[in-house]
């Protein structure tokens, strides 16, 4: 199949139309806007919902009455955007919906600015709004993982009946790749019971988040933990680079991961055995498979684009039964790859001493 | 002779006994609401969505598909279902905090962007659920939980009206406001309401009606005295009549 | 004029006396006793039959207590 020359922001948004989007909100918010640019005319163009909506407050809310009728939904955003976000995705999975929420992460805190950057690691991976609840959470590195990624979400959203969200950064939503897109399909919405869509022959149903008693509320959320122990059995994805004898292992993901994919490789050239642990399911975070790899090497170093916020599940993970080195860079900074393989060397170096 | 009921529940109400307050007119509303969408035929198509306000639980007393939104967040909720639905007939029931505070931008974008849905809007100038403190519509000197010395437009602000606000947004089709306060102006708010939803069935655009209702409860006073306040007082402040009616919705009555 | 009736329910009643307003005979008043919910319903005191079957108690009864039959066609 051709490839084509796309846009980050772009292939995640026709990938959506791909995967049978039916209804599209989002708001303008820099470094994603050309995804909502994009679905403002193909949605459109394809007879489909499209709306701006007033704020993200407003966005997501109406991805849950959307997905209160059965329909495939999504929005996208931008860290602050996801901020106001997680209210209404608490609510969205509480309700046990479906839907599909894209964040392509800038600088942070507060309006920080329109760099990339990898600073909701936390906010997206842990939850993020209130109450005890995890969305599947993918993180794609290049723009046709991003494709397969996107399209996977709304599968994932459906089986689950639960919210999956795109842990992408600026670089991602960005730039320019040649891509490979699937054939579109047209929206279907399959049978289901839940939906509201008139108590036409049935007893009417009623979709809340709402549960006044105790036991009840308790009753739900246990329900809600046993999908999420279904996810982490099932779900867990990453891509392993050089681990064949390597004794230093970076572990990143997104566009970190992608500078590291290169950063192993020239440690390679210069003799040092570096390989690279990337993580494609930051939620269900891949604990085992991390501790295995980490039982067979000498270091880890993480690298993120944030104060060290993977580096807590790379703990937790492996217990830090091997050194666990952290290199971050916040504000927005990419680093070059030379940066974080002088971080390797730095590591490597009392090794290679001793040789 | 043959007896023949005149007047019993609406079939668009379920048989659950309310947890409102002896007297309050959520109830009364409830029930124009159901009558109205019993005498369009429209029960099995219709959706509502709850607030986060006293009548949180509204989706135990109609039997409609119904969902529960976050505060405020109705008119952007309803916005969705219709979208993706456009056959059905979705309503938000909100209350003054959760429509006139939290949730302004959501019905204002709602009613300018021509969403054709209909929001019945239950003014009662306090927060009920919470247990009595200031609403944007609580009236100036009235005396809340948050403003014991009576409401000082200078701390506090000004009233907001909403049904004027929302009368000048171009997408708006029928708003109006009314009261529940005797069978007269009960008469009144249910064509009201019914109107409304066959200005919705119609395509014509977004439909808001606001009610002047009473709160006995968190106003100290008795259901009766309550409903003559919202008489005397409420509806000099926020006056009754038909805010827009666009010529579409006239040729309708 | 029609003769008509109304049968309260008690249970569903909550006391709150808007419908003892409305009657044009002053037919609806409130009862002596308890309700299971501990309120004072409203009851039809009517030993004359001029209840007509005008359903205005029924339409201030904030909690759909009250049915409403009218005799005849």
């Amino acid at each position: 199949m051709a490839k084509i020359l796309m846009k980050g922001n772009e292939a995640i948004a026709e990938a959506a139309l791909r995967a049978g989007c039916e209804a599209y909100f989002g708001y303008p918010i820099t470094p994603q806007t050309e995804l909502l640019e994009y679905m403002s005319r193909r949605m459109v163009e394809l007879g489909r919902t499209f709306i701006q909506a007033e704020s993200e407050l407003a966005a997501i809310n109406m991805v849950y009455g959307a997905a209160c009728a059965g329909a495939r939904a999504m929005t996208s955003t931008s860290s602050p955007g996801f901020s106001l976000m997680l209210e209404g995705i608490s609510y969205i999975v509480c309700s046990e919906l479906p839907a599909v929420v894209v964040n392509v992460m800038r600088g942070g805190p507060g309006l920080g600015n329109i760099l990339p950057s990898q600073g909701d690691y936390l906010q997206m991976t842990k939850g993020g709004g209130h109450g005890d609840y995890h969305t599947i959470v993918l993180a794609p590195a290049t723009l046709q993982e991003a494709i397969d990624l996107t399209i996977l979400a709304f599968d994932l959203a459906d089986k689950y009946r639960s919210v999956v969200t795109i842990i992408a950064d600026g670089m991602i939503g960005q730039i320019m790749e040649p891509v490979e897109l699937p054939e579109i399909e047209p929206p279907k919405r399959p049978e289901r019971p839940w939906a509201l869509t008139g108590a036409k022959g049935r007893e009417r149903n009623i979709i809340t988040s709402l549960y006044l008693e105790g036991p009840v509320l308790e009753k739900v959320n246990l329900r809600l933990q046993e999908t999420l122990k279904e996810i982490k059995a099932n779900e867990v994805r990453y891509k392993e680079y050089m681990l064949e004898g390597a004794e230093i292992v970076v572990v990143a993901y997104g566009t970190a991961g992608r500078i590291a994919q290169t950063v192993a490789k020239e440690a390679r050239e210069e003799g040092i055995p570096a390989g690279l642990f990337r993580p494609i399911t930051m939620f269900p975070f891949p604990y085992d498979r991390l501790d295995e790899v980490a039982k067979s090497v000498e270091h880890l170093l993480v690298f993120e684009l944030n104060a060290g916020q993977m580096l807590e599940d790379v703990r937790l993970a492996t217990r830090d039964r091997v050194p666990i080195h952290f290199y971050g860079k916040m504000g927005g900074v990419v680093p070059s790859p030379a940066e974080v393989l002088a971080e390797i060397k730095k590591i490597a170096s009392p090794q290679r001493g001793e040789r | 002779m043959e007896r023949k009921t005149v007047f019993a529940k609406p079939e668009a109400l379920t048989d659950a006994l309310t947890h409102y307050c002896p007297g309050c007119t959520h109830g009364v509303i409830h029930r124009l609401i159901a009558e109205a969408i019993d005498e369009l035929g429209i029960r099995e198509i219709t959706i509502g969505i709850a607030p986060v306000g006293c009548a949180v639980l509204a989706y135990n007393y109609f039997n409609l598909d119904f969902a529960e939104a976050a505060h405020g967040r109705a008119p952007a909720m309803a916005t969705g279902l219709k979208r993706v639905q456009p056959d059905k007939v979705v309503f938000t029931y909100q209350g003054d905090g959760d429509l006139a505070a939290i949730g302004t931008a959501e019905v204002v974008h709602a009613a300018t962007r021509g969403e054709n849905i209909t929001t019945i809007f239950i003014n009662n100038a306090i927060y009920g659920m919470t247990g009595g403190q200031m609403a944007p519509t609580t009236l100036p000197g009235q005396v809340t939980t948050s403003t014991p010395f009576g409401r000082d437009v200078k701390l506090a602000g000004h009233p907001l009206r909403v049904a004027e606000l929302i009368a000048t947004t171009s997408g708006a089709a029928y708003v109006v406001r009314r009261m529940v306060t005797k069978p007269a102006t009960i008469a009144s708010a249910k064509k009201a309401v019914k109107l409304a939803f066959q200005t919705q069935m119609a395509n014509f655009g977004f439909s808001l009606v606001e009610i002047l209702s009473s709160c006995p409860t968190n106003w100290g006073l008795s259901p009766l005295e309550a409903l003559e306040w919202v008489e005397e007082s409420m509806a000099a402040y926020y006056p009754l009549g038909d805010y827009k009616v666009i010529d579409e919705v006239k040729s309708l009555k | 004029m029609a003769k008509g009736t109304i049968v309260i329910d008690e249970d569903r009643c909550k006391g709150c006396e808007l419908c003892t307003t409305v009657c044009p005979f002053d037919l609806v008043h409130i009862a002596n006793h308890f309700n299971a919910k501990g309120y004072r319903p409203s009851t039809l005191v009517d030993l004359e039959g001029k209840c007509t079957g005008c359903t205005l108690c029924a339409r201030m009864c904030p909690d759909v207590a009250i049915t409403v039959y009218r005799e005849g066609a």
